[in-house]
């Protein structure tokens, strides 16, 4: 598996083969709260990278959520669907969103790592 | 302007609150548990409520002031009794909702709670009605806090002993380190409680008692998922001036008395309303599934006409649920009417239901 790649909009992402996986970071659910319904792009679907592929709301609001690369969706994650708060639980790992099958890996390239991200996040934080 | 702070502005920083605006003041919307365990743990144990924002009015006078209040409030206030609150609204002429207010009557006078947003232009459409005949005072010395909770009784009177003798909606002075504190049973969330209004000096120091006893802060943010189960209006979203008393389905509030002869602002538009009913009414609706639809959410019936909005929705963490206020058509107010909610584009299907969504525990007959 690829190194986990960040977004401007708090998603990560990893690349397995030509399958993405993509979800939220930690410090996405910590600004956005006890997040309480998550929707998930349908199965089958095109995406665009940089488009919106989902919602999830907090108690406070509700928030789009971007997919940092382009494909088409081979798999969603019903689980967080059904209990959202598993979202807060295990952003990075178990709550994962969606999965994308790549058309072009070279979107990867502009993303952030790890240490750029956490710089980011923390800078955009204040 | 600069943001206002209220005395407890330093305890909520200690507590790791996350600050938002309110109504010009720097408020707690949350602290580091989150949302669903501070509505949870208001539920099940007891949750202390920094409400110092809101206004706080002590109107004194003789006899005439409650003739006079009369003429402005739809309640029976000659017949309330000392130290008994009642929920009313400060009206326009067309019975427009310029605040939902609670008001006590306490020695010598009355007390009124306001909200922080309406305050002080209550202050002025009052001074203005009733002139300069009494001493009125919207006291900025005041701190207001709120503990709710099922705990809250226990936990209060270990601190203030006896006030768990007030029934619901009453209220008395007690002493406190030396100082007087009115307290009231009462609350915003649903839960048996109290309010405490007391001197802004001592505020912290009392709350840091109760926090000792094992009450803990509580932010805006549960506040408001509190008060939505309990099926309770928040002005500027369930009621405003373009809303009346008898639309907002609070007829309830309007004393029987005071309907057969009327005398009071807006009366007139509210009498013909409870004979000939109001075209939009208040209505619990629950969305089916986890759709969460906010506040300006479109209600629709099955053939595409608008028939509503919504005024406030959330999740409940209590029903475990998407629960939500708004109005609609008076045709399409009963409960289990089916409606139609545009969310995202989509409609998605949605239930009227009764109200409260979270039924209340309030303490009557304690005396």
């Amino acid at each position: 598996m690829s190194e986990v790649k960040f977004s401007k909009e708090h998603e990560w992402i990893t690349l397995e083969g030509d399958v993405a996986t993509i979800g939220i970071t930690k410090h996405a659910t910590e600004m956005l709260g006890d997040i309480v319904f998550a929707e998930l792009p349908e199965k089958g679907s095109n995406v665009e990278k940089d488009g919106t592929a989902g919602v999830v709301e907090s108690t406070k609001a509700a928030s789009d959520v971007y997919t940092p690369v382009s494909g088409e969706v081979v798999d969603t994650n019903q689980a967080i669907v059904d209990d959202p708060s598993k979202i807060n639980e295990d952003p990075e790992g178990s709550a994962w969103f969606f999965k994308l099958k790549m058309k072009d890996q070279s979107e990867m390239d502009s993303l952030m790592n790890k240490e750029e991200y956490d710089k980011f996040a923390k800078e955009s934080a204040s | 302007m600069e943001i206002k702070k209220t005395s407890l502005n330093k305890l909520h920083q200690s507590n790791n609150a996350k600050f938002v605006e309110f109504a010009g003041y720097e408020m707690p919307i949350q602290y580091s548990k989150g949302i669903i365990e501070e509505h949870k743990f208001t539920r099940s144990h007891s949750g202390i409520f920094d409400v110092s924002h809101m206004g706080q009015l002590f109107i004194y006078g003789d006899e005439s002031l409650t003739k006079e209040l009369e003429k402005i409030f739809p309640l029976d206030l000659k017949n309330l009794k000392q130290n008994c609150s009642k929920y009313s609204f400060l009206m326009n002429e067309n019975a427009g909702i310029y605040d939902d207010l609670i008001i006590t009557k306490i020695d010598k006078g009355y007390l009124i709670i306001l909200n922080a947003a309406c305050k002080n232009q209550d202050f002025e459409i009052l001074s203005n009605l009733l002139g300069s005949k009494f001493k009125m005072n919207l006291d900025n010395n005041r701190s207001l806090i709120a503990i709710q909770g099922p705990k809250s009784v226990e936990i209060l009177n270990s601190i203030i002993n006896g006030v768990d003798q007030l029934n619901f909606m009453t209220g008395n002075w007690f002493d406190f380190d030396n100082q007087k504190l009115f307290v009231t049973r009462s609350g915003y969330t649903g839960e048996d409680g109290f309010e405490i209004s007391i001197s802004n000096y001592k505020a912290e120091k009392f709350v840091e008692n109760l926090i000792e006893k094992g009450a803990q802060l509580i932010g805006l943010g549960a506040r408001d998922t509190l008060r939505l189960e309990a099926g309770l209006c928040l002005y500027g979203h369930e009621l405003d001036i373009n809303k009346t008393p008898v639309e907002a389905n609070l007829r309830w509030a309007i004393s029987k008395s005071r309907l057969s002869n009327g005398g009071f602002i807006g009366s007139k538009k509210i009498m013909n309303q409870m004979q000939d009913g109001a075209s939009q009414i208040r209505v619990g609706i629950k969305p089916e599934g986890r759709l969460i639809a906010r506040e300006k959410t479109k209600i629709f019936d099955d053939t595409d006409k608008q028939i509503g909005e919504i005024t406030s929705g959330t999740f409940g963490p209590s029903v475990n649920g998407p629960i939500a206020m708004g109005y609609v058509d008076k045709e399409f107010s009963k409960v289990d009417t089916k409606i139609l909610l545009e969310v995202r584009g989509k409609k998605h299907p949605a239930n009227v239901c009764a109200l409260p969504f979270y039924k209340k525990n309030y303490v009557k007959g304690v005396n």
